[in-house]
């Protein structure tokens, strides 16, 4: 009796702990909206901005990588209100049911957003029912001048001995193949186990000669003189030669990837409107435009574009590149099988 | 000669220790934002610490969290002592095996196992959770540091006390607590500094809006860090320096504190198990 | 003190351990032994030895028995200079290998990226004295020096604890009867160290087994330990089935010190 007594007790007191942890943190005030974003991927003036004017708080949150950010969205541990994916991830989250549809009616400044990106983004989110456009970018090559004196255009230079220790690759699965399958010619959506397998093979090659795998830090790498060429998103790339004249952005002649990054709404998201607030807000053409200022990844946002005081800027080719000069492809989610086959390629070239 | 031998070979391994001590706090006095440039000495980064809310919610989050874990996993350790003395040797040594585990395991499986209750528990993943694990991985620390202590006590004296007509709670706050309070003091300080540090198992426990020191400089590394995050650190880092030399050099509280200093050393030989936040 | 109820007192402690110890061990075994339906399998830990995998563990252990030996062989001798040679102060002394512990370890880690960078501290010194530059940053070296770095005071502590607490008579002794340095050492100092050096090895050995941070920060994500493997399974491809598995293959090693520790700290008391 007395032993059962105890276990009693035991129990209770166990569901009472776990009872602690469940109605924490979250859901103490209603009033507030869940971001989880990239990382510098938005003006932190923007956010407090939106508090004053709309009383509503901003829990932020950042990831590094989509695939750092889809287990935590799936797994449902985290509720965020907003999220900020790729465009292939949006595929994925949409195949995977974890989306809701965004009520434009709530999101009036939407016509902001060029026609022409509404239309790229169909082939993620046909009927453009989920996401709202938010930055795009190609990858590029990004390059300093005094150390590599030759004519860059090609993905082959990635893969010259010459640089041996001068080369940043970046550290994401998709964008790693992508150059790979870029260089060899194929569809970088290919699930062709031989083009895989053939890619896995370049990518380990060019291991030998690359100085680090990296993500941002591309970025104060490239500014610090602490490499030659590096693989870099088209946004970074501006403030690059902000920060280090020598820097030069190139799209290869073989092709890269157009990406673009969107928001949704995640279907356990608990506070809705304020997710489409706050979405109406960042579609205003001059938070827009303050927002890329800061974050100088191109816009689709039109109407903040002809904001845009720097007349070099309004031009440049980086920031708001002629689509139809390069070839261009769209990331297309490959389903989950295909997903980790990928992740094991990628550990095997990392491997060391 | 054997003595300037064991000089060198002394200062040698303490500058290996201190380079990156150093490192960061010239980096903290650097006026160029980037860390590959030095461009000249300035203050400005220690003035911008304060205004910089991220770093300073991050910095009371970790001192919160290091304060609450560590208090309460006093509390309990300090019990489980207490409730040990009076059992069998069996089941005490289980009870000790199992404290040990913590200590012993990698952090990463630790990090991940109570990632994985949580989950499992659909709780929420922010402070709470963080919380509840740091007080896990605290708790063996005070165990590990009271527990010798009260093998050494005299038990006869709390025996006195009762004879004397004392009520056993009133003789064991009056008696035994005293006797305990040193082994109780340096268990907290290391529950303190092990939860200060801890970046593997905040990692895996760690919901959205919430970061410890430790978080933000692991997510800050990948790309680039505020130079006040080097000002912070090198406070910090200064800080305790003076307060532990004061403490060495007080010649008042020579004796008392004097002893914990001795033993917090002591026990973190004895407390094994654990390591930095790497 | 042997009221009774005086032991139900630890009852707080033991329903915690059993709720944050016990049961999320549990968990991790659970997961490694069914895939995602829930349904029992071996595959999570028997991919152990798949290439990628078997690899990296390999690499992992190579690393921390050499990360290990390093500690010791540092350690070592510094505890000996510490409790013998220098006898002052050896207190505050003792206290400057326990400091750098109170900041913060990744921004320490983090240091040496600038220490040893192509343009780093090291480096500008090499080309100020016209010496050709070092290039370890991202390679094998960064990462075991990364190691030793941060795992050393662990070595250091246990180990000076217990030699400093060797009686000077029984080396006077030693001495007295005849013995050489050697003798000395071999068969006094040694054997009484023994128990600090066990347990600073425990404590460098699993840590440097399972980082997965200093291989992030120092290796430039080029090198793969069995930490980066299981840390990618559970935030990158949320596998955490096939991440449980390869956790419940180093809680083998776990076990392996706890056993170790266990032992010695018997002889320890006698």
């Amino acid at each position: 009796m007395k032993r059962f007594v105890s276990l009693l007790c035991v129990l209770s007191c166990m569901t009472s702990l776990y009872g602690c942890a469940l109605n924490n943190d979250a859901g103490n005030s209603d009033n507030v909206v869940y971001i989880y974003n990239w990382g510098e991927y938005i003006d932190p003036e923007v956010l407090t901005i939106f508090t004053e004017e709309t009383g509503i708080e901003v829990v932020y949150d950042e990831f590094e990588t989509n695939e750092i950010m889809f287990p935590k969205i799936k797994a449902g541990a985290v509720k965020y209100d907003l999220v900020c994916p790729s465009d292939y991830m949006i595929k994925k989250m949409i195949d995977n049911d974890l989306l809701q549809e965004i009520d434009f009616n709530n999101v009036p400044n939407y016509v902001n957003i060029g026609d022409d990106y509404w239309k790229l983004a169909e082939d993620y989110d046909p009927g453009n029912r989920f996401s709202m456009p938010y930055v795009f970018g190609t990858i590029g090559i990004l390059y300093n001048k005094n150390m590599v004196k030759e004519k860059v255009d090609s993905w082959d230079i990635l893969w010259d001995p010459k640089y041996k220790d001068e080369i940043l690759m970046q550290d994401s699965v998709r964008d790693a193949f992508m150059v790979a399958e870029m260089k060899l010619g194929y569809s970088i959506n290919t699930t062709d186990e031989d083009e895989l397998q053939e890619s896995k093979e370049l990518l380990q090659k060019q291991k030998e000669l690359v100085q680090a795998y990296v993500v941002d830090q591309v970025r104060d790498k490239m500014i610090g003189n602490e490499a030659a060429l590096g693989v870099i998103y088209s946004g970074e790339a501006i403030f690059t030669q902000r920060e280090n004249p020598d820097l030069e952005y190139v799209i290869p002649k073989e092709g890269t990837n157009f990406w673009m990054d969107s928001w949704v709404i995640p279907k356990n998201a608990k506070h809705k409107e304020n997710a489409e607030k706050f979405l109406n807000f960042l579609a205003r053409a001059d938070i827009a435009c303050m927002n890329f200022d800061y974050i100088t990844y191109s816009t689709p946002n039109m109407a903040a574009r002809e904001l845009v005081e720097d007349e070099d800027i309004k031009n440049s080719p980086i920031a708001f590149p002629d689509l139809s000069k390069y070839h261009l492809e769209i990331y297309v989610s490959l389903g989950e099988k295909a997903d980790r086959h990928l992740s094991d390629l990628w550990r095997e070239v990392k491997s060391y | 000669m054997k003595k300037t031998l064991g000089h060198i070979y002394l200062t040698l391994v303490l500058i290996f220790l201190y380079a990156p001590i150093a490192t960061l706090m010239i980096l903290s006095f650097n006026s160029s934002k980037s860390r590959a440039r030095f461009g000249g000495f300035t203050l400005a980064w220690y003035q911008s610490l304060f205004e910089n809310e991220e770093v300073m919610n991050a910095f009371r989050t970790t001192i919160i969290l290091a304060f609450l874990s560590a208090f309460i996993a006093t509390v309990l350790g300090t019990a489980a002592c207490t409730g040990m003395v009076a059992m069998r040797k069996r089941s005490r040594n289980i009870i000790m095996g199992i404290t040990n585990i913590p200590m012993l395991n990698a952090d990463i499986v630790t990090g991940v196992s109570l990632m994985l209750l949580f989950i499992a528990a659909r709780a929420t993943m922010g402070f709470t959770t963080v919380l509840f694990a740091h007080i896990t991985f605290n708790i063996p620390y005070v165990i590990l540091s009271v527990m010798p202590r009260y093998r050494e006590l005299n038990a006869s004296v709390y025996e006195a006390a009762l004879d004397l007509g004392a009520k056993p709670l009133y003789a064991f706050f009056k008696v035994v607590l005293p006797d305990l309070m040193s082994a109780i003091v340096s268990g907290f300080v290391m529950s303190f500094t092990m939860s200060l540090d801890d970046f593997i198992i905040t990692h895996f426990t760690q919901g959205p809006g919430f970061d410890t020191l430790s978080t933000k400089i692991y997510s800050e590394i990948k790309k680039g860090i505020n130079p006040e995050m080097y000002a912070l650190s090198t406070l910090m880092f200064l800080t305790i320096l003076i307060l532990l030399f004061l403490v060495n050099y007080k010649p008042w509280s020579k004796q008392s504190v004097g002893e914990i200093k001795i033993r917090t050393r002591k026990e973190i030989v004895v407390g094994s198990g654990r390591r930095g936040a790497v | 003190m042997n009221n009774k109820y005086t032991r139900y007192v630890a009852a707080p402690y033991l329903i915690w351990s059993v709720g944050f110890i016990i049961i999320p061990l549990c968990l991790v075994l659970y997961y490694a032994f069914t895939n995602a339906d829930g349904a029992f399998t071996i595959d999570n830990v028997a991919d152990i030895i798949s290439y990628v995998n078997i690899k990296a563990l390999l690499l992992s252990i190579a690393f921390s028995l050499a990360s290990t030996l390093l500690c010791l062989l540092i350690a070592y001798p510094l505890a000996v200079v510490l409790s013998s040679v220098i006898s002052t102060n050896s207190s505050i002394l003792s206290l400057l290998f326990i400091l750098p512990m109170w900041m913060n370890s990744l921004l320490r880690t983090y240091a040496w990226q600038n220490i040893l960078e192509r343009k780093g501290v090291i480096n500008g010194f090499l080309t100020a004295l016209n010496l050709p530059p070092l290039y370890i940053i991202n390679k094998p070296p960064a990462i075991l020096l990364g190691m030793v770095y941060d795992f050393l005071p662990f070595m250091i502590l246990p180990v000076y604890n217990s030699v400093s607490r060797i009686d000077k008579d029984l080396i006077n002794a030693a001495r007295d009867l005849g013995a050489g340095y050697r003798d000395i050492f071999f068969r006094v100092i040694w054997p009484l160290s023994l128990p600090g050096v066990i347990s600073g090895i425990t404590m460098v050995f699993v840590p440097s087994l399972t980082t997965f941070v200093i291989s992030d920060i120092l290796g430039g994500g080029k090198i793969l330990l069995i930490g980066n493997v299981i840390e990618q399974l559970f935030t990158q491809d949320s596998d955490w089935n096939a991440g449980a598995g390869l956790s419940a293959v180093l809680m083998i090693f776990i076990v392996i010190s706890m056993v170790i520790t266990s032992k010695y700290d018997k002889e320890d008391i006698r």
